[in-house]
């Protein structure tokens, strides 16, 4: 998950904020890192990137990303070699 | 301060005509212009619809008289200024101050686009400077200005989808500040490959026919085209040989200020420019009848104009329509097209249909015209366009 | 109706923002492409709002927020920019991104970022302004219609004061395409020698200059904006003769009525003629400075002029640097400006 929040870090151009202030269960949108819809593209496009997952549907979106821990799990359950 | 602007004059290219007699008929006959990608090198085609003039570069250069390598952008600008200014019938170019106020968004860029493919390729050594030169929005302005042989004044706006409704009621302003006699206003706009993936980063294209205002729309279509207005003070008008179309009785400039692409649920920047606009030309809700909508069919846009107008008309709502399900999103043409619409309603007494309108949407207590209506009594059109960056413009025409 | 200048912010290659007046040290640059002094923003703007922010736009902002400041106000009643070149940042890495990866796993922040209207909407995203916002994006115009649009709705009283700025960045991309156009010398010793061997083309610069405009004056007010406007493609001398005579003439004024002529020159030979020319007959007996070897050409270097002129009227002194001119009270400046012997404009500036 450090490798993950790196990425996040890069993506967004999160440049004040280190991987360690990001928790594993924080919340990324609207409350906690307080990241927005376009925020939510950028990470679409991330899991692409970095892990070859296309994010099919986008309503499951909000689930996927609701935390770093989330984003991890799915990874995990999706990653193609 | 001069008291009205009148239009005179009205020109339009646009995936469902070549010229104002065209689209007429095509709003006439329900004839969108939504379809395959056929004018774009790209991997979105075949995929996602687009709303193209059905005219190659080639043919634009013939009937415009203007080099056929230049921008899309200054073609269709150059095809739908001239027909405007024929419209009016001011010929006598030399004895008015005039001027040409248009509005673009992304200016030459469907030639830099072909440029900077091989710029990066030759590590910034390679690329034909010629097309770039025209890279500026200003630049495509300018190559119209020339054209038509104006230049009192020459400018260019860009606030995205509301650029050129920006630049109608600039220009408006600048007759009644005495400062020229003739403008022609409105916007232009050609599809690339920059702004049709740059779109679709936003997942907001429909890769079906957009269904403005429905409550299963599923997104925009990019569209391209131009449309502008003949604007004339009172001085003008009465010396022109025939009748002018209606006025600018309002125009509002709001910004959302609320993100830099989304809406404010309640459609607070739509409200602030429908309302200004209303209080300007000193019109009341129940005075409109017709309003053009910005409707572009995204999930967002939709519901935040519909707030909008729900908090300003309620409970007493007029006809209402997006043209956009015919011409698609036109981008920095939209709001010179939906003036030139805006003109034409008056003039013929028509509401056009907002098509492929099949379930109303909940949350909203009114739902568009879905037919071509004719024969009706149109005497105040109000227009909508709402664009990226929270800039919000409303115009209104009215009767003579 | 006069109208009044009551703060100014300005990011330029020289240090411009923070003090109301040229430095008496002046930064010397011995390239062809001068590159803005830019203070560090993460102590002006909220870090959360930065990230959304490519060089341009915090240009912009910072510039805005230290205008904003000075003159007192914590939201204005509208918005406009003029910037020719928009965000050539963010359209470069998109275009880049979408050669590269051949349309695929484009992101949207370089896209949004990239629309010309970004910076003023970011303004009035800052402030939560509700009010008029409008972007111009016509060349060597972009700021000076800007400035109309401005001062006609002061006049029209839709708005009692307007946040009006002049906008214009380099990027590397855009610098190489540009020198590709001849627009620019090759070498130069320095920026401050620039007009004394007139050779073919000028210096690149770039810049944000904001100013809140006003309908009413106040003691803090720098200067009055008396008048603008602009004349496109004149066919001769005598064609710019006649624009600056009816510019005059509009004001009740004479070519002596003005204390100070300050110039767009630009150090490029052909274009600097009309200069000579002007200086020589209608402006004959007046002094005359310039300002593009302080901050380079670009489309909307007026925006620092009027910066400059603003600066001078309100301090009521020139620095030593400038050639001497005749000790009296500056009463008026006009500048007077070219882009590319297209865009000509003329903006008249007096004291309050």
């Amino acid at each position: 998950m450090a490798d993950l929040k790196q990425q996040i870090i890069a993506q967004l151009n999160l440049q004040h904020i280190t991987p360690e202030q990001i928790g594993n269960d924080q919340p990324l949108f609207v409350e906690g890192l307080g990241l927005d819809s376009i925020d939510a593209l950028e990470l679409i496009v991330l899991l692409q990137q970095q892990y070859n997952i296309k994010l099919n549907n986008a309503e499951d979106g909000p689930k996927v990303f609701s935390s770093v821990r989330s984003m991890a799990e799915y990874i995990t359950a999706n990653k193609h070699a | 301060m001069n008291d009205r602007v009148y239009i005179a004059g009205v020109g339009i290219i646009s995936a469902i005509g070549n010229n104002t007699a065209e689209t007429l008929r095509a709003f006439e006959n329900e004839t969108p212009g939504i379809g395959p990608i056929t004018t774009l090198n790209t991997i979105h085609a075949g995929i996602l619809p687009v709303a193209e003039v059905k005219r190659s570069n080639d043919e634009l250069a013939t009937l415009t008289g203007l080099p056929a390598n230049i921008s899309r952008t200054a073609l269709l600008s150059m095809m739908a200024a001239k027909e405007a200014w024929q419209d009016a019938g001011v010929n006598n170019i030399k004895g008015f101050r005039t001027g040409f106020v248009s509005a673009n968004t992304v200016g030459g860029m469907d030639k830099t686009e072909e440029f900077f493919a091989e710029f990066l390729r030759t590590s910034k050594k390679g690329g034909r400077l010629a097309n770039v030169v025209h890279h500026e929005c200003g630049s495509v302005t300018e190559l119209v200005a020339d054209q038509l042989g104006i230049k009192n004044l020459v400018t260019t706006i860009s606030t995205a989808c509301s650029s050129s409704a920006n630049s109608i009621f600039f220009g408006a302003r600048l007759i009644k500040h005495g400062k020229l006699d003739i403008v022609i206003a409105g916007g232009t706009d050609a599809l690339t490959k920059f702004t049709l993936n740059g779109f679709n980063t936003l997942q907001i294209l429909d890769n079906k026919p957009c269904t403005p205002f429905d409550e299963n729309r599923n997104g925009l279509n990019l569209g391209e085209g131009a449309g502008y207005v003949v604007l004339v003070s009172e001085k003008v008008a009465n010396v022109l040989p025939k009748d002018c179309y209606c006025t600018l009785s309002g125009y509002s400039n709001a910004n959302d200020a609320h993100h830099q692409t989304a809406s404010s649920p309640d459609g607070n920047g739509s409200f602030l420019a429908m309302k200004n606009a209303l209080y300007q030309s000193g019109l009341q809700p129940a005075d409109i009848d017709y309003i053009n909508l910005h409707g572009t069919g995204t999930a967002n846009n939709d519901i935040s104009e519909g707030t909008a107008i729900q908090r300003l008309f309620d409970p007493n709502y007029p006809k209402m329509s997006s043209t956009k399900s015919f011409t698609g999103h036109t981008l920095g043409a939209s709001g010179g097209m939906e003036a030139v619409f805006a003109a034409l309603s008056i003039r013929h007494g028509l509401i056009f249909p907002n098509l492929r309108l099949t379930t109303k949407m909940k949350a909203l207590p009114f739902t568009p015209e879905k037919n071509f209506l004719k024969e009706q009594q149109v005497r105040h059109v109000l227009s909508n366009s709402f664009g990226f960056g929270g800039n919000c413009s409303s115009l209104i025409f009215s009767t003579l | 109706m006069k109208l009044y200048i009551r703060g100014t912010g300005n990011i330029s290659p020289q240090n411009t923002l923070g003090p109301s007046s040229l430095p008496s040290e002046l930064a010397e640059y011995n390239t062809n492409r001068l590159q803005s002094i830019e203070p560090d923003y993460s102590k002006l703007i909220d870090v959360k709002l930065i990230r959304r922010m490519s060089r341009v736009i915090k240009m912009g902002v910072a510039a805005s927020l230290h205008c904003l400041q000075e003159a007192g106000i914590e939201n204005p009643d509208a918005i406009i920019t003029g910037t020719a070149y928009g965000c050539l940042e963010d359209t470069g890495l998109f275009l880049q991104k979408m050669v590269q990866n051949k349309e695929e796993m484009l992101t949207p922040t370089a896209f949004i970022q990239s629309t010309h209207n970004t910076i003023g909407a970011q303004i009035a995203l800052l402030l939560k302004c509700n009010g008029y916002n409008n972007t111009f994006v016509h060349r060597g115009f972009s700021f000076e219609t800007a400035l109309m649009d401005a001062m006609m709705l002061l006049q029209e009283k839709t708005a009692n004061n307007v946040l009006i700025g002049g906008v214009d960045e380099i990027t590397d991309f855009s610098f190489e395409i540009t020198s590709r156009f001849g627009l620019f010398k090759k070498s130069i010793d320095s920026n401050l020698n620039l007009f004394s061997t007139p050779s073919k083309g000028s210096i690149a610069g770039e810049g944000a200059s904001f100013f809140l405009l006003c309908n009413q004056s106040s003691p803090k007010d720098y200067a009055a904006l008396d008048a603008v406007t602009t004349f496109y493609k004149p066919s001769d001398n005598k064609e710019v003769e006649e624009n600056i005579r009816e510019f005059l003439n509009e004001q009740s004024l004479l070519p002596m009525d003005v204390d100070i002529l300050l110039c767009g020159r630009s150090g490029d030979d052909k274009g600097d003629k009309i200069y000579d020319h002007v200086q020589n007959t209608i402006f004959k007996q007046v002094p005359a400075i310039n300002y593009k070897h302080l901050c380079g050409e670009y489309p909307t270097s007026s925006a620092f002029a009027l910066w400059l002129a603003s600066a001078l009227v309100k301090n009521q002194s020139l620095p030593p640097v400038f050639p001497n001119p005749e000790k009296k009270r500056i009463h008026r400046i006009l500048i007077y400006n070219h882009y590319q012997m297209i865009h000509h404009s003329l903006m008249l500036v007096s004291a309050c």
